[in-house]
Parts: C-alpha cells; structure tokens; sequence
C-alpha cells in the first residue's frame, strides 16, 4: 500500500526540479500578481477614452498604444488579466469539481447507476448551449459570477466523460481489485487509490480547460453575451484586435502575446504537474 | 457488444425526447419572438402571424402538436424563412458541415496522432519540442484569429487561395478545414503524447522489449492501443464541439453550412429551426459518443469482459 | 512514416499552385456580364408581400416592378409598370394607365386586375402582412385589413380597364408616388400564387425557382439556400432593351470582414457595407473604390418618457446638449457621418429644418440643477441599452463618457443580442437605447409620423396633441411650401420637448468596383440593376 503523505512530497520534489514548469509557474504568480495590482500599477483608467488621440502606436506616454477611443492598451490588458485569469479559474474550478465526483460515481459503480449517469450527460450535451447561456444571462442579468458559472456547466460534461472513462480503465487493475477484496469504503477508494491515479490525466486535462475556457468566454463576448463594456477581458481584446489587424496591428499583437504566454505558462505548468504526479512517466 | 449497441440506441429515445422537451421549453422562456423587427409590428399583424403559426394555442398544445409531428418526420416550417421547411433547410447545410467537420478532424488526426506519438517517442529532445510548441501555437490562438490571419496571408498577401465560399472557387476548401482542424491537432497531439508517456513507461512494455520485439512494433502494436484511449475519448466532445468551432469557421469563410444557420436561428428566434437542428445535432452527439465508447471498449480489452 | 507525412504536403502544395492562377469572378463577370452582389444577409423570402428587409429590397427590385420605379439619380418617380397617370385636382384620386406590353416573366400581360389582387392580397388578415402600411393612404384599406369591413370592392383601388388602374384616397397624400416605390405595393402574379396555394398561405411554394413568376427585369433562375442566389435577365420584360446584364449572382455575406475581404479579391463588384475600421485608412489611402453617399437616416438614442428620471424634459434636453456631436462623427465614426440637429435628415426632398442642438455643457447642467438634481438629490443612474455591434458599441461608449463628465452621471451599458434588444424597447424595458430609421420614401414624413402617439414605431411613449395635429394636417396639403412649415413647426416641438436624441445623419458607405457602370448614389439606396452594366476603362 502506498504512503500518501511520501507520494506527495516526492511529487513535489520532482515538480521543483522541472524547469519547464517552474518557469510556467513563474509567469502565472507575476501575472495574477499584476491582475491583483492592476487598479495601482495601471498608468490610466481602462475605461477613459481620449477620442481626440484615438488609436495610435505605442509611444511614451501609452507604453503599449491606443485603441480606437484613445484608450491605453497597457492599462487595458493588466485589467483585463483580472477577467480572463478569474473566469478561467473559477469556472474550471467548477467544472472540475462536478465533473470529477460525476465521473468518479459513474465510472466505479458502471451498470445502472453509469447509464443513467451518462444519459444525463448526453441529454445536457445535446442542449443549445447559446440559447442555454442567453436565457441564463437574460433571467439572471450579466453577473459575472453567473457566467463563471454557466461556462464551467458547461464543461463539466467533458471532463465527466473522460474521468468516467479512465476510472473504468483502472478499475480492473491489481491494484484497484486488491483494495476492494480488502474491503475498503468506496469513499475512501476514491480518494486514496482511484483519484491519485487519475489525477494525472485530470490535471493535464484541467490545465487544458483553463485555455478553452477563457477562449469560450471570448466567444460569449463576441456573440455580445460575455463581459460589458467598458470592461474587456483578453478574449474581447482579441476580438477587437483581429478586426483592425490590419490598420492598427499593436493591438492584436500586445493582447495576443499576453494571452499566449499565459497559456503557454498554464501548459507548462499543467505538464509538470503531470509528470510530478506520476512517477512512472518522469524522465528515465 | 451487440447488445450493448442495441441498448444504446434504444435508450438515445428518450434521450432525444428529453432533449427535445428541455429545449422547447427553455427556448420559450428567451424574450423576444421570431416576429420582432425593427419597424415594429402592430398587435393586429402579430395577432395574425401569432394565428398563422399557431403560436397562440397554449404552451402545451404547441408542444404536443410539435411532437406528433416529429414523430412523423415533420419538422414543421421555419418562422424566419416562409415556405421552407426545417428538414430541407437542415438536409441543406448538414453535407456542408460535415463535409467540413471530416477534413478537419482527418487533418486533426493525421497531424496530431503523428505528431504526439513522435513527442512521446522523442521524449525531451527537439522533436518532442518543437511539435509540441507548434500544438500549443493550435491550442492558444482562437479561430476567430487564426482564419482571417490564414486568409490574410494566403487569400490577400499572397494571391494563393480563394478567401471565402465552399464549392464556389477551386480550392476554397483548403482553408476552412485548415483553420478549424488546426486547434483540434493541437489537443490531439497532447492527449496523444500524454496517452502514449502512460502506456509506454507500463510495465508490460517493459517486458515486451526485454523480450526483444522491435520498436516499430511496440508502438504500433501495444502501445498505440491504450496511449492513444484518451485520444478516443475525446473524439466524441471534439465532434460535438465542432458545431461551436464551425459556426465561426463558416462565418468567416462564408459557408452555408448548419453551424450558421444554427446561431442564426438562435438569434432569430426561428423556433422550429432551433429545435429541430437541436434534436438533430442530439442525435449526431448520441450516435458519435456511441461510436467513441465503442471504440474505447474495443481497444481495452479488459473492460471488454464486463457487459 | 515520413513519407506518409510528406504526401498530403505535397498534394497541397501542386493544389496551391494550380489554383494560384484562377481567374477572379470579377475578372470573368467582364465577358459574360455576369453582377457579383454582395447581399448582407440571407433574404428571408421572395414573396413581396411577407417579406421586410433590405436584402429582399434588393433581390426584388431586379425580379418585380410596382407602378412607379425610383429615378436612379433621385428626384420624381419613373414610370414601371404604369407608362403614365394623372391625379385629380383635389389630390385624393390617381389615375394609372400600365404598359400596353408589360408582362409577367411567362408571357402573361400585366393588367389592373393583377394590382387590385394582389393589393388585396398584402391586406388580407389572415396573411399577416408586417407591411401593410404603405397602402393605408389608400381609402378602406386599412379597415379592410383589420377586419372593420369584409368586401374588398369598398376599397379604393379599382380596374377602370384591363390597363387603367383607380385609386382613391383618404387625403390627398402628396408622397403617395413614392410609397409606390416600396415593394409591399408591387403586383404578385395571381395563377401562379394560386397554383400552390390559398390567397393567405404563407408558407405556399410559388418563390420557389421553377415557380416564380414576376413582371421584373430578371427572373429567378437558381437559390442555394444561405450560399448564392442566381437572377437571369427576363426577355419578356417590357424594357428589356436597357437591360445590360445576363445574370446577377447574390452572396448572403453577414460578416463585414468576411465581405471586405471577398471584395479585395475581386469575388464582389460591390459590398452591402464596410468595416467601420477599414474607413477611415481606406478615405487616407483614397481607396477608388470606397463610396460614402448620403442616405436618409437617422442615427438617435430613445428616451422611455415614462420613466421617472426622464419624465422631465429640462433632462432630457441637457442630455442632448451634452453630447459632442462632432467628436463622435470625426473620432469614433469616422466615415463621413454627418452631425444631427434634427430628425428628419436636411435636404430631405427640400426639406431643410431649422431647429438646433447646442453642444454646452454648462448650459446643460443648468437645465439639470433646474430640474431638481444636485448633491443632496444625485441623478440616478442611466442604462443604455443596445444591441450587439461593433459600431454601436464606440458610440455608447463614447456617449456614456461624455455624460459622465460633462454632468457626473453614472451611466451603465446593457448590450443585448438583436431579438431581446427589440423585446425589451417594445415592452418599454429600457431607459435609453440606440435607435436608427431609415426613410421609405422621399418625404419628412417618413420619419416624422414614427413619433405620433399610437405609432408602433414610436417606442417612446411620447405623446404630444400639438404634434400630432401638425403632422396630421401637413398630410392633407398639397401645397410643398405650406406642408413644409407645418412640419417644420412639428419638428421645432419636437426637438424641444427632445423624446429621441438625434446623434448623426447616416451615410451609405460601401465598395463598388470601378468596372460598374450606371450605379448611382441614391438618398433612398434604391439601385435599379436594369441600369447598371460593365465597362472596364
């Protein structure tokens, strides 16, 4: 039987040596410090237009340009960071945990309890998401918290189907088979055998949610469903960005750059994580 | 593994009619109706329209009504588009789709599964960097920013493609499928080289190659099997949220395909439309899952033996 | 397994070559005369009497002919279906005498009879018609088609003959000619609607290619449905001779990128409009083939009158002097848009109003202290609600500062997709909120009889007796000037007790190849294509 507490400060031990993914870890701790600071570090308000300049190439007094309005893109991406990183995190974070417990339940048991299980999911698969999220947005207003919400309810399904296939790939195992002839609790079984073996293919699999996540939300956005002006998160900024691609291209390419290193950051990270948890996968 | 199948598709039934039930009553709660226009329209009119689409009998009447004509195969007409009935305009834009969803998804296979069993095989050396650097290129960059910078520079810049139509211009194809496979490389090649690392540190490849048996072997024959199982698993989510990913596709590259005709719809309040591509596209998702866990089953042969 | 890799590369790259030396639709459109039409949207149907868009305006104009056309260059309306008519003295009864050869695109001749059916037809019920307006003016028409009267002989249009069609008025309405423009007024064909179905069958198969019967200039020949729409020119038309053109291809392109760039590759001879960023660099680069041509519209923000913090008009009179007009056409617009001081757009058929919006800041928070808000009883805060675009974004946006902070209001943002958008300002759901209208006829009161009480289009809940009364009377006058000083009056009300904010005057700003020839710029956007032909210089 396997020691958890040694299991984990092993994982840690690995993780702290991947370079990779502590440079991953790096940029994600400065650039959720800079979303927190954003209102003290910013050098202008994210909304105050100065229509009179309108857009223009960085310069010294808009590190980073202006848009349209006249607004400071540098202010405008910090501010923005706050949105993209808190919609991705917190509707992952909703995603994980009802997809997780979800796929544990469904993937265990099998039989009746994985059927039923799983047709709820297809029958929620099949809904039209954009009218399932406009009716949302409509009943309730545009909180933010409830598009968090409405976004990670979306993608639980996904992570449900792969955490229930995987836990159904390793319930036939020794290992799996040993704990249940030694008559251990299901609660327990999930926590200290099943979740440590998939938690491998759940972090990568979270890590790669974050990213769609924060992609889908600048979908909503361009469908007018997401953050309202004059708020804008990255995907917003993108948005904007590819339509004056070709006249105003500092405004795709700050954004756009920004939202690539913090993916790459997640990725990395999420990779390490990966490789930290399982130790049979780490270099030989 | 028959009976399994039989089940399935007996039990995507109900499935379909919870489906079609949940969506008829949420898409009734949306404000807004399919008659609403800029130059407003006067109670009498709307009154008659209400009458001509029997919008006016109860909630519940519509929807016992709808579905008794579902169960014949009628659709009903679409509100937005007079004379034209859900089935033809859904038989006109699914060979569209799915002609586009094939080749992104082949190029999404052929690129990924390629270039992540090679990741996993090259482990921590430049071909397992670069392919990955490039897959996370697919992964981060939006749709919405990848096919109007391919169009720029092929369809533009560089004279080379046609920017937009399906079927209109020699070529016009290349682009579309390109831009909306690319992000679906990018996923495949790390679940595929995520999968591929899993099986190939187990220990029965480790028998297998002190066994003696070639490396071209163990991969194709062992390994490949349970590495690239995550890989099928995603398969079905990947082809159900193509739909999203087309809808921007066909949008950019002006594709008559359902993915538009379905945002539209949604946006123009055409209910049958709605409903009737909502069902359907339950109906792909229902039978591409199956697919997904029919193949997942197959390729674990340990799961197999419990039915 | 390289190799494998090697050969769909390769296979792209001779695709990509062989295709790198296509020749453009525009290219070919030269020789066999064939019109690349960039359609904004896919047309909800070809039945003139259901439809209401503008993408149907312009498939239906080349496929059915009312009894006047729009002069192409503006001004008084061309003969279409009637060769020529006389209007009593009284202005309540015109007299129209068709085209001896005017037919349908079968052969048939167009006669009276067809107009009296088919008018007959838009003001059934039970069709549910969303246009039937535009023949209100005519006399029992609106009774009949609100059920007041049953027996459509009590409606004035009669067939005096088979070519001399009747029509009598309430009033006499001096734009009546112009409605004739608008396709609600054109003639169906009878055999063919009844062919597939009953007088009030919406959903009847008589649009379909292969069925379609009309008395345009062109005729239906294919529609692939959200893809492309194929007209081919209608010899039995009955000026055929002018007609240049062998077909006309339509594209439903919604996405103005989409289009801008379709065009950039000569797949378009012209776009249904342009990015608002590509206009300003395509006005500095002196792109020829940018077109900015006046247009009668206008670009307004709605006040909900009913609601408490806009019930005064001191209020809402100093949201509308603190809007810089200017700034918002030269920096966030950016197109040629022209400032607004009134609602109906000037120069509208000689129509020049008098009335002004001052841009003052000051003199506005003084009308709001006035009204009763200050420090100790702040102005609450304003919503303003629109619907999801671009360009309707940067002007909120820029509205909602400068509200901010010429009068330290608090304004809030509420973008809504297009049907909730029209929900809401229809159930009065909304503070302020965007709002635009375009003319359907050359006349001021086209936009001045939306914001009478009872009017659908109203949207305000503004009701003022005096205005009413004015607008009512202008109507019944024949006389240019006269009727010009009533509404000018009615339009001095209106801009002082300010129920609507007029922002900007549209223009009509799209790309037009230089190969097209006979395409003017139209106040309406009405473009006959029986006149347009190409020509490369």
């Amino acid at each position: 039987m396997s020691n958890n507490s040694s299991l984990w400060s092993d994982a840690v031990g690995r993780l702290l040596k991947n370079k990779a993914a502590m440079v991953g870890a790096i940029i994600l701790i400065l650039l959720i410090g800079c979303a927190i600071l954003a209102p003290v570090i910013a050098p202008y308000s994210y909304s105050f237009q100065n229509l009179d300049l309108g857009a223009s190439p960085p310069s010294s007094e808009h590190l980073l340009g202006t848009d349209i309005l006249g607004r400071d893109l540098l202010s405008r991406i910090l501010y923005g960071a706050r949105i993209s990183l808190l919609v991705g995190f917190v509707a992952t974070g909703v995603a994980l945990v009802i997809g997780v417990s979800w796929g544990i339940v469904a993937g265990y048991f099998g039989g009746r309890v994985d059927q039923i299980m799983m047709r709820i999911v297809d029958v929620l698969y099949g809904l039209p998401f954009i009218i399932f999220i406009i009716l949302l947005m409509v009943i309730f207003g545009r909180n933010l918290w409830l598009l968090f919400g409405a976004i990670g309810a979306v993608e639980w399904l996904t992570m449900a189907r792969i955490v229930r296939g995987q836990v159904m790939s390793l319930k036939n195992q020794e290992f799996v088979l040993a704990a249940q002839a030694m008559g251990i609790s299901n609660l327990s079984m999930f926590r200290r055998h099943l979740l440590p073996n998939i938690l491998g293919p759940i972090a990568v699999y979270a890590t790669l949610t974050i990213p769609q996540v924060m992609l889908l939300e600048s979908f909503l956005s361009f469908l007018g469903l997401g953050i309202q002006p004059p708020m804008s998160s990255w995907g917003t900024l993108i948005k904007d960005g590819v339509e004056s691609m070709e006249e105003y291209s500092w405004l795709l390419i700050y954004p756009g750059i920004t939202f690539t290193i913090t993916l790459f950051a997640l990725n990395f990270f999420g990779d390490g994580l990966r490789d930290a948890l399982d130790p049979k996968t780490s270099d030989n | 593994m028959i009976t399994i199948i039989l089940k399935r598709i007996l039990l995507a039934i109900p499935v379909l009619i919870a489906v079609a039930t949940l969506t008829f009553f949420l898409i009734k709660q949306a404000p807004g109706g399919p008659f609403d226009a800029e130059k407003a329209v006067s109670p009498q009119v709307l009154k008659n329209l209400n009458a001509a689409y029997n919008l006016d009998a109860s909630e519940w009447e519509q929807y016992t009504d709808y579905m008794t004509g579902i169960a014949q195969g009628d659709f009903g007409p679409s509100f937005r588009y007079p004379g034209r009935s859900v089935t033809e305009m859904i038989l006109t834009g699914l060979p569209v789709t799915f002609e586009l969803a094939i080749y992104a998804i082949l190029i999404a296979l052929i690129i990924g599964v390629f270039s992540g069993v090679l990741a996993a095989l090259k482990r921590n050396t430049i071909l397992d960097f670069i392919p990955m650097a490039i897959a996370m290129i697919g992964i981060c960059v939006p749709t919405f920013l990848m096919g109007p910078l391919l169009v720029l520079i092929f369809g533009i810049n560089l004279e080379l493609l046609p920017v937009s139509g399906w079927n209109q211009i020699p070529g016009d194809k290349l682009l579309p499928s390109l831009t909306l496979g690319f992000a679906y490389a990018a996923y495949i090649a790390r679940l595929s080289r995520g999968g591929m690392l899993e099986v190939l540190n187990q220990d029965f490849i480790r028998t297998a190659r002190a066994k003696g048996l070639s490396e071209t072997a163990i991969v194709t024959k062992h390994a490949m099997q349970g590495g690239l199982l995550p890989v099928v698993s995603f398969l079905g989510p990947a082809i159900a949220g193509l739909l999203a990913g087309s809808f921007v596709v066909e949008t950019i590259f002006q594709i008559p395909g359902l993915g538009r005709f379905y945002v539209e719809a949604a946006f123009n309040r055409d209910y049958t439309m709605i409903l009737g591509t909502t069902i359907f596209f339950s109906a792909m998702i229902v039978f591409f899952n199956l697919m997904s866990d029919i193949a997942a089953l197959w390729l674990n042969p340990r799961s197999r033996d419990e039915s | 397994m390289k190799k494998l890799v090697n050969l769909p590369i390769i296979v792209s790259l001779l695709f990509i070559y062989s295709c790198s030396n296509a020749i453009s639709p525009v290219d070919s459109g030269l020789e066999n005369k064939v019109f690349h039409f960039g359609n904004g949207a896919e047309p909800q149907g070809l039945d003139p009497h259901i439809v209401t868009g503008v993408p149907e305006h312009h498939l239906l104009i080349g496929l059915c002919e009312g009894l006047t056309t729009s002069n192409p260059k503006g001004g008084s309306s061309f003969p279409g279906a009637a060769q020529s008519w006389d209007i009593s003295e009284d202005g309540t009864t015109y007299t129209f005498y068709l085209q001896k050869n005017g037919k349908w695109s079968n052969g048939d001749l167009v006669t009276a009879d067809d107009f009296v059916w088919s008018w007959k037809r838009i003001l059934t019920p039970s069709l549910g018609s969303q246009y039937p307006d535009m023949l209100y003016y005519v006399k029992g028409a609106a009774e009949y088609h609100t059920g007041v009267i049953n027996d459509f002989n009590d409606v004035g249009v009669k067939a005096l003959d088979d070519f001399t069609l009747e029509v009598t008025l309430n009033n006499p309405t001096p734009f009546f000619l112009g409605l004739l423009s608008h396709y609600s007024t054109w003639p169906v064909h009878k055999e063919t609607v009844l062919q597939h179905g009953a007088i009030d069958d919406r959903n009847g198969q008589w649009t379909r290619p292969g069925n379609f019967v009309c008395n345009g200039a062109f005729k239906l020949k294919t529609w692939e449905l959200n893809n492309k729409i194929i007209v081919e020119k209608n010899e039995n038309y009955w000026d055929s001779k002018t007609v240049q053109l062998n077909e006309i291809h339509y594209y439903p392109v919604a996405n103005q990128m989409t289009e801008d760039r379709m065009f950039r590759a000569g797949q378009l001879h012209v776009t249904s409009s342009l990015p608002s960023q590509k206009c300003s660099s395509y006005i500095e680069e002196k792109n020829p083939n940018l077109r900015i041509d006046p247009y009668m519209g206008t670009y307004f923000y709605r006040f909900n009158v009913n609601n408490p913090a806009l019930v005064d008009p001191r209020v809402r009179k100093a949201l509308a002097y603190s809007v810089n007009r200017k700034q918002i056409v030269e920096k966030v617009t950016k197109c040629g848009q022209i400032p607004a001081y009134s609602f109906t757009p000037p120069g509208s058929n000689g129509y020049e109003p008098d009335t002004e919006i001052p841009f003052n800041p000051d003199l506005a928070k003084q009308l709001l202290a006035e009204a009763g808000y200050d420090e100790s009883n702040p102005f609450p805060k304003l919503e303003i609600l629109f619907n999801t675009n671009e360009d309707h974004r940067k002007v909120a946006l820029a509205v909602q500062q400068m509200w901010q902070q010429n009068l330290g209001i608090d304004i809030e943002l509420v973008n809504q997709d297009w049907k909730v958008y029209l929900n809401r300002e229809m159930i009065g759901d909304f503070q302020v909120s965007r709002a635009g209208w375009i003319g359907d006829y050359e006349d001021p009161n086209t936009f001045l009889d939306t914001l009478r009480p009872n009017r659908g289009n109203n949207k305000t809940g503004w009701e003022n007796p005096e205005y009413d009364e004015l607008v009512e009377l202008a109507n019944s006058n024949n006389n240019q000037d006269d009727r010009y000083e009533l509404l000018m009056k009615a339009e001095r009300i209106l801009i002082d007790d300010m129920p609507i904010v007029p922002l900007y005057t549209y223009v009509r700003v799209y790309q037009l190849s230089s190969d097209v020839k006979g395409y003017f710029p139209n106040y309406l956007d009405h473009h006959h294509p029986k006149y347009w032909y190409l020509e490369r210089d």
